[in-house]
């Protein structure tokens, strides 16, 4: 019992538990999921299905994050993979030939992964502040989004296409199980394999592991990559969802939302530590609350407000320091918080 | 001891940044003038500072709490909100202007008060805080009104078009001459009062400053007031400027504030870093959507682009320049 109380996603999760059950006070039918014609409907399903990019985006982020740094540039990302993938579909002949849009997407991906390289390179190799350097991106990529589609808001009719954000596959949403494969890839080689520790290594200090055998850029710019790809499935997804490529609105502002999963989730944006089930569940609570606000009806005005408040409530809540004041708990004996941790930045 | 010598004088290690981003400014300025007519004069530099005195001010009020290892997001909805109350106030309600602009100041300094109370005593990250205060300010603009809202009272207008002289035949706005007092009352304040030395020792190292008995509380809080307060002054200023509240002003001015404080030399970890880089930072943006103003056609991915661009381009050669001089 201790140990699930002392649990540190304990606190994301009752919020989450929270959201669900005043979605059901509001909706009676709320949790239930039916099969209707080989496919599962339900809220529930909509929630992952509809929060399926923010996840994806949010499961990079948390790398980036790890390793102490940040990118402000998925949003901008999205677009472009997006945009990019679009583009070629609208230009081809029979959009609706497998080959062709399987090209499209690789093709939206590998400029993705281009751009996380050079996020990678400006951080780990130019040596500039994370902030700055994905800013770069961040400004700059939407023009670049903007470019590829021309102003315009690109169409497509392409049934594969469709696929990868608005179909179906064994039962489950496609996107569904595009994150559970991501997930489970970036478990397996984070947490089966030493590349979590390294990460978590450079993120504690840099230079110190630099000095202890880690490629430290190489991991940087791995992750920032990593970051990348991550946004431009999201993009794919996203534009897929809708049938089109809008440069300029497609993943607006998902970059915060992103980086609000991730340290809902638990994971400290000092770098050092990471942990992917928090941000899953911190990316479910984002998207839960979107449900929230339509299911009961707030007015759309004050829809900020509310999420406001509940951002609030949450962190309140993970802060042992609140806890402790609010609650008057006995102090715990040993895992006492950490003090601010002495952080010393170098070039990497 | 960290002193490298530049020309004949030798220039301590720690003014190398803002040095650095002032002589890019200048080469800047110099490629611009090169390329349009027009452009090498006195009033394009005092057209940036009037677009963008707002700006400043929030920059300086950012500095404080980046020198501290902060930040606040919330800014640029802050100076929305401020927009917004004074065009309600103003327009829909009748107020005079001498006793809605106090009030928009404190509820500033008031919200910036409370997200830094949080920060401190919940220890709570201030990305999120400050992150949950813009989205606060921003639906707080829309429960006031979703439309833009026009600013017809006469103190107002006769702010917004007045103009300061000065010799040449050039001019500034009143906005300019408050930006610049800004400034000077925000450079004072950090290096000649305890204030200062204390957001630079809680920057530097929090721990330390703590066990060598500094008032962290109370420096942290402070740092967010001062920023929520700069950020309700750069709202009120806006207002001058747009003559209008709405709420969708400002959107992404926080990064604008943060580019501009990295761009001076100013470092995100705290404890490094100087206010006049920051006003070095305020203007090479500037600088950057004046010369794409010159450049005319360009459309408007392009001009993101550009700014992107020579955004990097900036970042890079300081980052090469001040890499050289350490070696």
């Amino acid at each position: 019992m201790n140990a699930v109380l002392r649990h540190r996603l304990l606190w994301p999760a009752v919020v989450l538990a929270a959201l669900l059950l005043t979605n059901l006070l509001f909706t009676g039918t709320f949790f239930a999921v039916q099969m209707r014609d080989g496919h599962l409907y339900g809220s529930l399903i909509d929630i992952v299905r509809f929060g399926a990019p923010l996840i994806l985006v949010a499961l990079g982020m948390t790398l980036v994050i790890a390793t102490g740094g940040i990118d402000l540039s998925v949003g901008s990302v999205v677009s472009i993979s997006g945009a990019l993938a679009c583009l070629r579909i609208s230009g081809m002949d029979d959009q609706n030939t497998v080959s062709g849009v399987v090209a499209a997407a690789g093709l939206g991906l590998v400029l993705s992964l281009a751009l996380g390289v050079w996020n990678g390179l400006l951080v780990a190799g130019v040596g500039i502040q994370p902030i700055i350097a994905t800013l770069i991106l961040m400004v700059a990529g939407r023009g670049l989004a903007q470019l590829i589609t021309d102003g315009q808001i690109i169409t497509v009719n392409s049934g594969p296409y469709k696929l990868i954000g608005g179909g179906y596959w064994l039962t489950l949403p496609f996107g569904i199980i595009i994150v559970l494969a991501v997930l489970a890839l970036t478990a397996v080689l984070t947490r089966r394999l030493a590349l979590g520790l390294l990460i978590e290594s450079v993120g504690g200090n840099a230079e110190a592991s630099r000095l202890a055998g880690i490629r430290s850029r190489g991991v940087i710019i791995a992750v920032y990559t990593f970051a990348a790809l991550c946004a431009g499935v999201a993009g794919l997804m996203i534009s897929s969802n809708v049938s089109s490529a809008d440069g300029n609105n497609a993943g607006l502002w998902i970059e915060l939302d992103a980086i609000l999963a991730v340290v809902i989730g638990g994971t400290s944006l000092a770098g050092g530590r990471f942990s992917l089930g928090g941000t899953v569940l911190g990316a479910l609570i984002i998207q839960t609350l979107t449900t929230t606000i339509y299911s009961i009806g707030v007015p759309p005005e004050t829809t900020l407000l509310f999420k406001a408040l509940v951002v609030t409530v949450v962190c309140l809540l993970q802060s042992p320091a609140f806890r402790e004041k609010a609650f008057h708990r006995r102090r715990r004996p040993v895992t006492a918080p950490p003090a601010a941790e002495e952080k010393v930045r170098v070039p990497a | 001891m960290s002193v490298l010598v530049a020309g004949r004088r030798a220039v301590p290690r720690k003014y190398v940044p803002v040095l650095v981003t002032a002589c890019l400014f200048a080469a800047m300025f110099a490629a611009g003038g090169l390329r349009y007519d027009s452009f090498a004069t006195g009033q394009v530099v005092l057209n940036v500072f009037i677009d963008n005195a707002f700006l400043l001010v929030v920059a300086v009020g950012m500095t404080f709490v980046i020198l501290t290892g902060g930040i606040d997001l919330s800014v640029g909805a802050v100076v929305a909100l401020s927009t917004m109350i004074s065009a309600s106030l103003v327009t829909d309600q009748g107020w005079p202007s001498p006793a809605v602009i106090p009030l928009v100041l404190a509820i500033g300094a008031a919200l910036g008060w409370a997200m830094g109370c949080i920060i401190h005593y919940f220890e709570i990250q201030p990305f999120i805080v400050t992150l949950a205060g813009m989205f606060l300010a921003r639906g707080l603009c829309y429960t006031i009104g979703t439309d833009s809202i026009s600013i017809t009272d006469e103190t107002y207008t006769a702010l917004a078009q007045a103009r300061v002289d000065l010799p040449g035949g050039m001019s500034v706005s009143p906005s300019v001459v408050i930006a610049l007092v800004v400034v000077l009352v925000a450079a004072y304040v950090l290096h000649y009062t305890r204030l200062g030395r204390n957001v630079y020792a809680t920057g530097g190292s929090e721990q330390s400053a703590l066990l060598m008995g500094l008032p962290v509380a109370r420096t942290k809080i402070a740092v967010y007031t001062i920023s929520g307060f700069c950020s309700a002054l750069g709202g009120v200023l806006l207002s001058l400027y747009m003559l209008s509240g709405y709420g969708l002003h400002a959107v992404g001015m926080e990064l604008d504030a943060i580019a501009a404080v990295v761009i001076g030399g100013t470092l995100l970890t705290g404890g490094s870093g100087y206010l006049l880089g920051t006003v070095l930072g305020v203007l090479v943006l500037g600088l950057i959507q004046t010369i794409i103003s010159f450049e005319g056609t360009l459309s408007s991915w392009w001009t993101k682009i550009f700014i992107g661009l020579l955004l990097l381009v900036f970042i890079l050669l300081q980052r090469l320049i001040s890499v050289r001089r350490r070696t």
